[in-house]
């Protein structure tokens, strides 16, 4: 799968994107970011109000619980804030 | 719908003016154009976004504004990238028939693209910057179309 960042999540995380084998036992949204929680600080900093963060899987708005499978785009970026 | 994500400069009275051309079926028009403010300290501000996911949001709302409104054409249009204090940053122009379809749907547009468009946008004031969080009021506005 594709993970894409946006705006404080992207500085956080320190990477726009990155390509991932989706991990074993994943199943959704919330089990995704444990996985990545682990991998590195950045990551922890990142998701470490989930409230905060919004998640697109293949760009369109789904909420937290949603599943994600191989081959998904998966984006986290803050609520957003244009207009 | 014309829909258009950019990083230049636009003439909200050009956008109209061409996709009006010499109709003349056409009663109203509705526009709106947003501006970076600057009298709060702000330097400039950099909008990031999410691309193809822009175009595709922006999309699915013009439609559903179609669906509730009789409109004859419009055009959105948002910028990125770095803009300045009394630069355009976004603009909704809705052509119809009768005054109260444009009204609506121009408010509409630009309440639904407020949280549900991915931009996002840093401030900077000086050497400060920070991200721009989002506010209830945006989401009680977009709610109140439910």
């Amino acid at each position: 799968m594709k993970l894409v960042y946006f705006a404080w999540v992207r500085e956080r995380i320190g990477k726009s994107d990155e390509d991932l084998s989706c991990p074993e036992g994943v199943g959704d949204i919330n089990a995704l970011v444990d996985h990545l929680i682990n991998l590195a600080e950045g990551y922890k900093n990142a998701f470490e109000n989930r409230d905060k963060v919004k998640v697109a899987i293949n760009q369109n708005h789904v909420n937290w619980d949603h599943p994600v499978k191989e081959g998904d785009e998966v984006a986290f970026f803050p609520p957003v804030t244009g207009g | 719908m014309h829909i258009k994500v950019q990083t230049d400069k636009f003439d909200g009275a050009e956008e109209i003016s061409n996709i009006f051309g010499d109709r003349i079926d056409i009663g109203a028009v509705v526009s709106f154009t947003g501006y970076v403010r600057g009298d709060d300290g702000l330097t400039s501000m950099t909008l990031e976004h999410y691309p193809g996911m822009v175009e595709k949001m922006l999309g699915e709302i013009a439609k559903e504004a179609a669906k509730r409104w009789a409109i004859e054409d419009g055009v959105i249009i948002h910028r990125y990238g770095t803009l300045y204090p009394g630069d355009p940053i976004v603009f909704v122009g809705i052509l119809s028939t009768h005054r109260g379809e444009a009204f609506e749907a121009a408010c509409f547009l630009m309440d639904w693209l407020k949280t549900k468009a991915p931009f996002w946008k840093l401030e900077e004031k000086g050497k400060h910057k920070d991200w721009v969080e989002a506010k209830d009021k945006d989401n009680v506005a977009t709610k109140q179309w439910e």
